[in-house]
């Protein structure tokens, strides 16, 4: 990542910033829904771990957005809070596979194995942003992704390759979410303007690491990678599914059922 | 079905293999009950932990197993009513808090649980007895948290009555218990806070804010004085419990510590306190009360509470869907073990 800053706006890194906190927000949300629910309580302590990594991603993501916001407005009293819970689905541009349901066990490794790994790869990049901030946040966020990557790697094998039970709904599982892998690794207009600039994550460029460790994950685990042509993508533009707006709904009742207040 | 032996060993204290009966003691220690009963009670006299590979009282290992296992399990119910509001926390900083101080409740949970299992009972039965109803956890787990205000209230005043109870409780005899008081105790302070924290944001929030606040005071309040339980001289266990210094103050005692503390910490939200008939007494130095409704305590506990069946319906519920995820595990590391044994014997 070389090239100057000059060529992107404010507003394109607020955007940025704020959608990586989307995803960060959104998936935290799912697996925290899990507390109380887990097989056993162990798991409840550990996915509210994750989830907590999460939640902790999100806000460094969107603290930035909101300073940026505030230097670019001259104001000082946007907030995390304002880009968490007052924005509206079409605004949400995470990634559809964040959103999809909560799921059964199988559905939560197998989800959490595809962004695993894509954050891993996705955040060794992240690091060398011309964003500083950016930056150190993937500093950050790398040691506990390598650490869900470990989980997430760990249940694959137990599950695919534990009984056959756990074996069909893993297969299953994957098989539902797999069309919404590939949204993972496409740029849009403003993500191409900050690669150019150094800032984003070229993430065409992340697919092959990505497959390849999925892949090898997988098949160690006795299933199969789906191959099948489907694809589902809009998560970025906010063309999202239904799930979201459930999400949202829960999320931000509170919050907006009191406008202005202080938490 | 619970697996439990190899997933819960990193929160295991200590695993006692051999828990022998009264008789295998008395032939091991040569002495006769009597006499092992009189060197038990003068160990608790001097203010000496039983640990778990001491001779005890089988009516006190019961006692024990009873007090843990319901602690345990309150708080893993506890963790329902908090857990339900995680996904509508008001904003990113108290999510996460509340979600780091549920977590927290887990571990505790698991904590206590392993620290019964040095008297000798698997965890698996431990949950069987909460889920069939017989076993009991802490019936302020059965009122419904309705509004985010109860997490404040709950935090407060719920993890504030615990802690005055875990406080004492660090002092009980049995060596494993007392132990984990003290951990858990550290983590307990910062719950409270936390849920005053949430409380003072309300209380000097907007109108409708302080108006949450003092709904969930009034609501919460008087079940929390509940959890110190029945008056002294109703309680069933109380007696045997402070010889054997399983339990160090009575109820009453600590219910009044609770009270007290509790009395400045409303009048510093601004809130009006829930109690009319609350004064100071000066000769005393305590604060005389109102009296508690002893019928709804009773009928909370006998069932009758908002949330009962909810609570372990939900905890049976997540139990059986775990079933598989448990299972498969436990297939799983059967064959590594099979793969590993047949490379050994084809090397
Ligand atoms: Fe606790
Ligand atoms: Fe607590």
């Amino acid at each position: 990542m070389t090239s100057s800053t000059e060529t992107v706006s404010k507003q394109d890194i607020i955007d940025y910033s704020a959608r990586l906190g989307d995803d960060a927000i959104v998936i935290g949300h799912r697996l925290s829904e899990w507390v109380s629910r887990a097989p056993f309580i162990e798991e409840d302590v550990a996915l509210g771990n994750v989830a907590l990594d999460f939640f902790g991603h999100a806000r460094m993501y969107y603290t930035h957005a909101a300073q940026l916001s505030n230097e670019q407005n001259g104001t000082d009293d946007i907030t995390e809070d304002d880009f968490a819970y007052l924005r509206d689905e079409r605004q949400f541009q995470n990634h559809l596979l964040h959103e999809l349901h909560k799921g059964d066990f199988a559905y939560t490794t197998a989800r959490q194995l595809l962004i695993d790994v894509y954050n891993k790869y996705f955040l060794e990049q992240l690091e060398k942003s011309n964003d500083e901030t950016l930056a150190a946040i993937a500093v950050k966020a790398s040691k506990e992704t390598k650490y869900h990557c470990r989980r997430s790697k760990d249940w694959t094998l137990r599950l695919g390759d534990g009984s056959s039970e756990s074996h069909k709904r893993m297969q299953l599982a994957l098989n539902d979410i797999w069309g919404y892998s590939h949204e993972l690794f496409e740029l849009d207009d403003l993500e191409q303007r900050l690669v150019d600039a150094g800032i984003a994550v070229d993430c065409t460029l992340l697919k092959a690491d990505w497959l390849k460790e999925v892949t090898a994950i997988i098949e160690e685990a006795t299933l199969t990678v789906p191959d099948q042509e489907w694809a589902v993508r809009g998560g970025r533009q906010g063309y999202h599914t239904e799930h979201l707006g459930h999400l949202l709904t829960e999320m931000q009742f509170v919050h907006r059922s009191f406008p202005g207040a202080k938490w | 079905m619970i697996h439990s032996v190899d997933l819960y060993s990193k929160n295991r204290i200590i695993k006692v293999v051999n828990i022998l009966t009264t008789g295998e003691e008395m032939t091991k220690y040569n002495k006769s009950e009597a006499e092992l009963e009189a060197i038990f009670q003068q160990k608790i006299d001097s203010e000496q932990k039983i640990e778990p590979k001491d001779w005890m009282p089988e009516a006190y290992r019961k006692n024990l197993i009873r007090q843990m296992s319901q602690h345990a399990h309150s708080e893993i119910i506890g963790m329902q009513p908090e857990g339900n509001f995680i996904t509508r926390a008001p904003s990113l900083r108290r999510k996460t808090v509340l979600l780091s101080k549920v977590q927290d409740e887990g571990g505790h949970g698991l904590y206590l649980y392993s620290a019964t299992e040095t008297l000798g009972i698997e965890r698996s039965e431990l949950i069987s007895a909460l889920q069939s109803g017989q076993a009991k956890y802490a019936s302020i787990f059965n009122y419904p948290a309705q509004t985010w205000g109860d997490m404040g209230a709950i935090g407060w005043l719920v993890d504030g009555a615990a802690i005055v109870n875990q406080v004492s409780l660090q002092r009980t005899s049995y060596g494993p218990y007392a132990r984990g008081m003290i951990r858990i105790c550290k983590e307990e302070s910062f719950h409270q806070r936390q849920g005053y924290v949430i409380m003072m944001e309300l209380a000097k929030g907007t109108p409708a804010q302080k108006q949450m606040a003092q709904d969930s005071l009034n609501r919460f309040y008087w079940p929390s004085l509940m959890m110190f339980g029945p008056h002294d001289s109703e309680s069933a266990h109380s007696a045997k419990s402070m010889k054997w210094k399983i339990k160090r103050e009575t109820n009453d005692d600590l219910r009044q510590k609770f009270i007290d503390q509790t009395a400045p910490q409303i009048a510093y939200l601004g809130l009006e306190h829930p109690d009319k008939d609350l004064v100071w007494n000066e000769e005393k130095g305590q604060h005389d009360s109102g009296e508690i409704d002893w019928e709804e305590f009773y009928a909370v506990i006998n069932g009758n509470g908002h949330s009962n069946r909810q609570r372990i319906q939900h905890h049976v519920k997540a139990h059986e869907e775990g079933a598989w995820v448990r299972d498969a595990m436990s297939e799983y590391k059967q064959k590594k073990l099979q793969r590993k044994i047949n490379a050994e014997t084809a090397a």
